[in-house]
Protein backbone atom coordinates (compact mmCIF):
# COMPACT_ATOMS: atom_id res chain seq x y z
CA UNK A 1 0.00 0.00 0.00
CA UNK A 2 1.39 3.37 -1.03
CA UNK A 3 0.61 6.53 0.88
CA UNK A 4 0.95 9.49 -1.44
CA UNK A 5 0.76 13.16 -0.65
CA UNK A 6 -1.16 15.09 -3.25
CA UNK A 7 0.83 18.28 -3.91
CA UNK A 8 -2.37 20.12 -4.84
CA UNK A 9 -4.64 19.13 -1.93
CA UNK A 10 -1.79 18.80 0.53
CA UNK A 11 -3.43 15.64 1.81
CA UNK A 12 -1.77 12.29 2.43
CA UNK A 13 -4.00 9.52 1.18
CA UNK A 14 -3.66 5.87 0.40
CA UNK A 15 -3.35 4.59 -3.12
CA UNK A 16 -6.99 3.61 -3.69
CA UNK A 17 -7.81 7.30 -3.82
CA UNK A 18 -5.40 7.72 -6.75
CA UNK A 19 -5.01 6.19 -10.16
CA UNK A 20 -1.62 5.37 -11.68
CA UNK A 21 -0.56 6.98 -14.93
CA UNK A 22 2.60 5.09 -15.79
CA UNK A 23 6.14 6.29 -16.27
CA UNK A 24 6.78 10.00 -15.86
CA UNK A 25 8.83 12.50 -17.84
CA UNK A 26 8.44 10.86 -21.25
CA UNK A 27 9.58 12.77 -24.29
CA UNK A 28 6.65 12.76 -26.69
CA UNK A 29 8.22 12.07 -30.08
CA UNK A 30 5.80 12.89 -32.84
CA UNK A 31 5.64 13.21 -36.61
CA UNK A 32 8.98 14.05 -38.15
CA UNK A 33 10.98 12.17 -35.51
CA UNK A 34 13.10 9.07 -36.03
CA UNK A 35 11.10 5.84 -36.31
CA UNK A 36 13.06 4.25 -33.47
CA UNK A 37 12.49 7.19 -31.14
CA UNK A 38 8.78 7.18 -31.93
CA UNK A 39 8.51 3.41 -31.38
CA UNK A 40 10.35 3.68 -28.08
CA UNK A 41 8.11 6.50 -26.94
CA UNK A 42 4.99 4.52 -27.84
CA UNK A 43 5.96 1.09 -26.54
CA UNK A 44 9.14 0.99 -24.47
CA UNK A 45 8.82 1.76 -20.76
CA UNK A 46 11.37 1.64 -18.00
CA UNK A 47 10.79 -1.11 -15.46
CA UNK A 48 13.50 -0.53 -12.90
CA UNK A 49 14.03 -2.35 -9.65
CA UNK A 50 14.52 0.60 -7.36
CA UNK A 51 14.03 4.31 -7.93
CA UNK A 52 11.22 5.09 -10.35
CA UNK A 53 9.32 8.20 -11.39
CA UNK A 54 5.62 7.89 -12.06
CA UNK A 55 2.55 9.94 -12.87
CA UNK A 56 -0.45 9.65 -10.59
CA UNK A 57 -3.85 11.27 -10.58
CA UNK A 58 -5.83 12.19 -7.48
CA UNK A 59 -8.93 10.77 -9.08
CA UNK A 60 -11.24 10.66 -6.04
CA UNK A 61 -9.95 13.98 -4.75
CA UNK A 62 -9.02 17.15 -6.59
CA UNK A 63 -8.60 15.34 -9.91
CA UNK A 64 -5.12 16.72 -10.57
CA UNK A 65 -2.19 14.89 -12.14
CA UNK A 66 1.12 14.95 -10.29
CA UNK A 67 4.46 13.14 -10.16
CA UNK A 68 5.74 10.62 -7.65
CA UNK A 69 9.26 9.35 -6.98
CA UNK A 70 9.24 5.97 -5.31
CA UNK A 71 11.14 2.71 -4.94
CA UNK A 72 9.59 -0.22 -6.79
CA UNK A 73 11.31 -2.75 -4.56
CA UNK A 74 10.37 -1.39 -1.12
CA UNK A 75 7.39 0.82 -2.05
CA UNK A 76 9.09 3.67 -0.21
CA UNK A 77 7.81 7.01 -1.49
CA UNK A 78 10.60 9.59 -1.78
CA UNK A 79 8.26 12.43 -2.56
CA UNK A 80 5.56 13.84 -4.79
CA UNK A 81 5.78 16.98 -6.84
CA UNK A 82 3.90 19.12 -9.32
CA UNK A 83 2.77 17.79 -12.68
CA UNK A 84 4.02 20.94 -14.42
CA UNK A 85 7.63 19.87 -14.80
CA UNK A 86 9.57 17.78 -17.30
CA UNK A 87 12.34 16.73 -14.90
CA UNK A 88 12.33 15.85 -11.20
CA UNK A 89 13.01 18.90 -9.01
CA UNK A 90 16.31 19.21 -7.11
CA UNK A 91 14.79 18.66 -3.67
CA UNK A 92 13.36 15.29 -4.74
CA UNK A 93 16.68 14.28 -6.30
CA UNK A 94 18.44 15.24 -3.05
CA UNK A 95 16.07 13.10 -0.98
CA UNK A 96 16.64 10.09 -3.23
CA UNK A 97 20.44 10.57 -3.24
CA UNK A 98 20.42 10.71 0.56
CA UNK A 99 18.43 7.49 0.84
CA UNK A 100 19.91 5.61 -2.13
CA UNK A 101 23.59 6.69 -2.46
CA UNK A 102 24.15 4.05 -5.16
CA UNK A 103 21.40 5.46 -7.40
CA UNK A 104 22.81 6.55 -10.75
CA UNK A 105 20.60 9.63 -11.08
CA UNK A 106 17.68 10.63 -13.28
CA UNK A 107 18.18 9.91 -16.98
CA UNK B 1 -41.40 21.25 -16.95
CA UNK B 2 -41.73 18.62 -14.31
CA UNK B 3 -41.16 19.57 -10.70
CA UNK B 4 -37.70 19.14 -9.27
CA UNK B 5 -37.56 16.05 -7.11
CA UNK B 6 -34.88 14.51 -5.04
CA UNK B 7 -33.90 10.96 -5.45
CA UNK B 8 -35.32 9.30 -2.33
CA UNK B 9 -37.92 11.89 -1.33
CA UNK B 10 -36.11 12.69 1.87
CA UNK B 11 -35.81 9.15 3.17
CA UNK B 12 -34.33 8.75 6.63
CA UNK B 13 -32.77 5.76 8.33
CA UNK B 14 -32.63 5.51 12.12
CA UNK B 15 -29.84 3.19 13.12
CA UNK B 16 -26.74 3.67 15.18
CA UNK B 17 -26.78 7.13 13.66
CA UNK B 18 -29.42 8.88 11.58
CA UNK B 19 -28.93 8.98 7.82
CA UNK B 20 -31.15 11.53 6.10
CA UNK B 21 -31.42 12.55 2.51
CA UNK B 22 -30.91 16.27 2.75
CA UNK B 23 -33.30 17.25 0.00
CA UNK B 24 -32.97 19.84 -2.72
CA UNK B 25 -29.90 21.96 -2.33
CA UNK B 26 -28.54 24.48 -4.76
CA UNK B 27 -25.00 23.62 -5.78
CA UNK B 28 -22.81 25.66 -8.07
CA UNK B 29 -19.43 24.60 -9.40
CA UNK B 30 -17.14 27.57 -9.78
CA UNK B 31 -13.76 27.21 -11.44
CA UNK B 32 -11.09 29.74 -12.17
CA UNK B 33 -8.17 31.52 -10.55
CA UNK B 34 -8.99 31.42 -6.83
CA UNK B 35 -6.46 34.14 -6.16
CA UNK B 36 -8.15 36.74 -8.32
CA UNK B 37 -10.11 39.70 -7.00
CA UNK B 38 -13.09 39.03 -9.24
CA UNK B 39 -13.38 35.52 -7.86
CA UNK B 40 -13.38 36.82 -4.31
CA UNK B 41 -15.98 39.37 -5.30
CA UNK B 42 -18.19 36.79 -7.04
CA UNK B 43 -18.22 34.51 -3.99
CA UNK B 44 -18.84 37.42 -1.62
CA UNK B 45 -21.71 38.62 -3.77
CA UNK B 46 -23.41 35.24 -3.98
CA UNK B 47 -22.82 33.57 -0.62
CA UNK B 48 -21.52 36.44 1.45
CA UNK B 49 -18.38 34.78 2.80
CA UNK B 50 -14.69 35.02 1.95
CA UNK B 51 -12.88 32.29 0.01
CA UNK B 52 -12.16 29.19 2.10
CA UNK B 53 -8.62 27.99 2.67
CA UNK B 54 -7.34 24.66 1.34
CA UNK B 55 -9.69 21.77 2.30
CA UNK B 56 -12.02 24.05 4.24
CA UNK B 57 -15.66 24.99 3.99
CA UNK B 58 -17.05 28.34 5.11
CA UNK B 59 -20.66 29.06 5.77
CA UNK B 60 -22.68 32.22 6.04
CA UNK B 61 -26.31 33.18 6.22
CA UNK B 62 -26.90 32.69 2.52
CA UNK B 63 -25.05 29.43 2.08
CA UNK B 64 -21.61 27.90 2.15
CA UNK B 65 -18.56 27.75 -0.04
CA UNK B 66 -16.22 24.76 -0.12
CA UNK B 67 -12.68 24.33 -1.43
CA UNK B 68 -12.67 21.48 -3.95
CA UNK B 69 -9.27 21.80 -5.66
CA UNK B 70 -6.74 24.61 -6.27
CA UNK B 71 -8.99 26.00 -9.01
CA UNK B 72 -12.44 24.85 -8.00
CA UNK B 73 -15.06 25.83 -5.44
CA UNK B 74 -18.45 24.38 -4.62
CA UNK B 75 -21.12 26.85 -3.57
CA UNK B 76 -24.04 25.58 -1.51
CA UNK B 77 -27.03 27.84 -1.80
CA UNK B 78 -30.82 27.76 -1.81
CA UNK B 79 -32.12 25.57 -4.61
CA UNK B 80 -34.29 28.32 -6.06
CA UNK B 81 -31.47 30.85 -6.03
CA UNK B 82 -28.91 28.81 -7.95
CA UNK B 83 -29.74 29.94 -11.49
CA UNK B 84 -29.93 33.57 -10.48
CA UNK B 85 -26.57 33.38 -8.70
CA UNK B 86 -24.92 31.67 -11.68
CA UNK B 87 -25.98 34.57 -13.88
CA UNK B 88 -24.78 37.06 -11.29
CA UNK B 89 -21.37 35.46 -10.97
CA UNK B 90 -21.02 35.15 -14.72
CA UNK B 91 -21.35 38.90 -15.06
CA UNK B 92 -18.85 39.56 -12.27
CA UNK B 93 -16.33 37.13 -13.80
CA UNK B 94 -16.98 38.18 -17.40
CA UNK B 95 -13.45 39.51 -17.87
CA UNK B 96 -11.81 36.35 -16.58
CA UNK B 97 -11.27 32.77 -17.67
CA UNK B 98 -13.82 30.93 -15.55
CA UNK B 99 -16.58 28.35 -15.39
CA UNK B 100 -19.82 28.61 -13.42
CA UNK B 101 -22.42 25.85 -13.63
CA UNK B 102 -25.52 25.03 -11.68
CA UNK B 103 -25.02 21.38 -10.75
CA UNK B 104 -27.86 21.15 -8.21
CA UNK B 105 -29.71 18.44 -10.11
CA UNK B 106 -26.57 16.39 -10.68
CA UNK B 107 -25.98 15.73 -7.00
CA UNK B 108 -27.48 14.02 -3.99
CA UNK B 109 -26.83 15.08 -0.47
CA UNK B 110 -27.07 13.22 2.83
CA UNK B 111 -26.56 14.11 6.46
CA UNK B 112 -25.23 11.83 9.17
CA UNK B 113 -26.13 12.85 12.67
CA UNK B 114 -25.43 11.16 15.97
CA UNK B 115 -22.44 10.37 18.10
CA UNK B 116 -21.08 7.67 15.79
CA UNK B 117 -21.36 9.58 12.51
CA UNK B 118 -17.61 9.63 12.02
CA UNK B 119 -17.34 5.90 12.70
CA UNK B 120 -19.97 5.16 10.07
CA UNK B 121 -18.18 7.17 7.42
CA UNK B 122 -14.81 5.76 8.40
CA UNK B 123 -16.02 2.27 7.45
CA UNK B 124 -15.81 3.19 3.80
CA UNK B 125 -13.62 6.26 3.42
CA UNK B 126 -9.82 6.01 3.57
CA UNK B 127 -9.63 9.21 5.59
CA UNK B 128 -8.59 10.13 9.12
CA UNK B 129 -11.88 11.40 10.54
CA UNK B 130 -10.75 12.08 14.10
CA UNK B 131 -11.83 15.41 15.58
CA UNK B 132 -8.27 16.69 15.69
CA UNK B 133 -7.68 16.16 11.96
CA UNK B 134 -11.18 16.52 10.54
CA UNK B 135 -12.60 19.28 12.69
CA UNK B 136 -15.05 22.13 12.25
CA UNK B 137 -15.16 23.45 8.72
CA UNK B 138 -13.13 20.62 7.18
CA UNK B 139 -14.02 19.18 3.81
CA UNK B 140 -12.56 16.17 2.08
CA UNK B 141 -13.11 14.76 -1.38
CA UNK B 142 -12.56 11.04 -1.36
CA UNK B 143 -14.47 7.85 -1.87
CA UNK B 144 -17.09 6.07 0.22
CA UNK B 145 -17.12 2.41 -0.64
CA UNK B 146 -16.38 2.51 -4.34
CA UNK B 147 -18.01 5.81 -5.18
CA UNK B 148 -16.66 9.33 -5.28
CA UNK B 149 -18.01 11.65 -2.62
CA UNK B 150 -17.22 14.81 -0.73
CA UNK B 151 -18.03 15.19 2.92
CA UNK B 152 -17.64 17.94 5.45
CA UNK B 153 -18.68 19.07 8.88
CA UNK B 154 -19.66 22.64 9.63
CA UNK B 155 -20.26 22.32 13.36
CA UNK B 156 -17.83 19.50 14.06
CA UNK B 157 -20.60 16.99 14.80
CA UNK B 158 -23.05 16.53 11.96
CA UNK B 159 -21.52 15.24 8.73
CA UNK B 160 -22.83 16.10 5.30
CA UNK B 161 -22.10 13.92 2.29
CA UNK B 162 -22.55 14.82 -1.33
CA UNK B 163 -22.25 12.45 -4.30
CA UNK B 164 -23.46 12.16 -7.87
CA UNK B 165 -27.20 11.79 -8.15
CA UNK B 166 -26.81 8.70 -10.35
CA UNK B 167 -25.34 6.83 -7.37
CA UNK B 168 -27.46 8.56 -4.73
CA UNK B 169 -29.67 5.56 -4.00
CA UNK B 170 -26.59 3.36 -3.66
CA UNK B 171 -25.03 5.87 -1.31
CA UNK B 172 -28.13 5.88 0.88
CA UNK B 173 -28.16 2.08 1.00
CA UNK B 174 -24.46 2.00 1.75
CA UNK B 175 -24.72 4.55 4.56
CA UNK B 176 -27.77 2.82 6.03
CA UNK B 177 -25.99 -0.52 6.06
CA UNK B 178 -22.91 1.04 7.63
CA UNK B 179 -25.14 2.66 10.24
CA UNK B 180 -26.90 -0.57 11.25
CA UNK B 181 -27.85 -0.79 14.92
CA UNK B 182 -25.19 -2.36 17.10
CA UNK B 183 -22.51 -2.08 14.43
CA UNK B 184 -20.47 0.65 16.06
CA UNK B 185 -17.70 0.22 18.63
CA UNK B 186 -18.88 0.26 22.25
CA UNK B 187 -16.59 3.02 23.46
CA UNK B 188 -18.80 5.60 21.77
Amino acid sequence: MLILKCPYCGVSAEETEFTPGGEAHLTRYTSGSEDQAFTDYLFARKNPRGVHFERWRHVFGCGKWFHTARCTATLEVFGTYTGQTSTPPDNIIAVIKAKRPEWEGFK
Amino acid sequence: MSNAAFILNGAAFEGAVTVTEAGLRGMITLRGDLGSEAMEKAVKASVGVALPKQRKIKSGKRGAVAWMSPDELLLLVDYDQADMLVAKMKSILAEEHHLVVNVSDARSMFTLSGAGAREVLAKGAPVDLSHSVFGKGAIRRSRIGQIAAAFWTLDGEELEVVCFRSVGAFMYDWLSTAAAKGSLPEYL
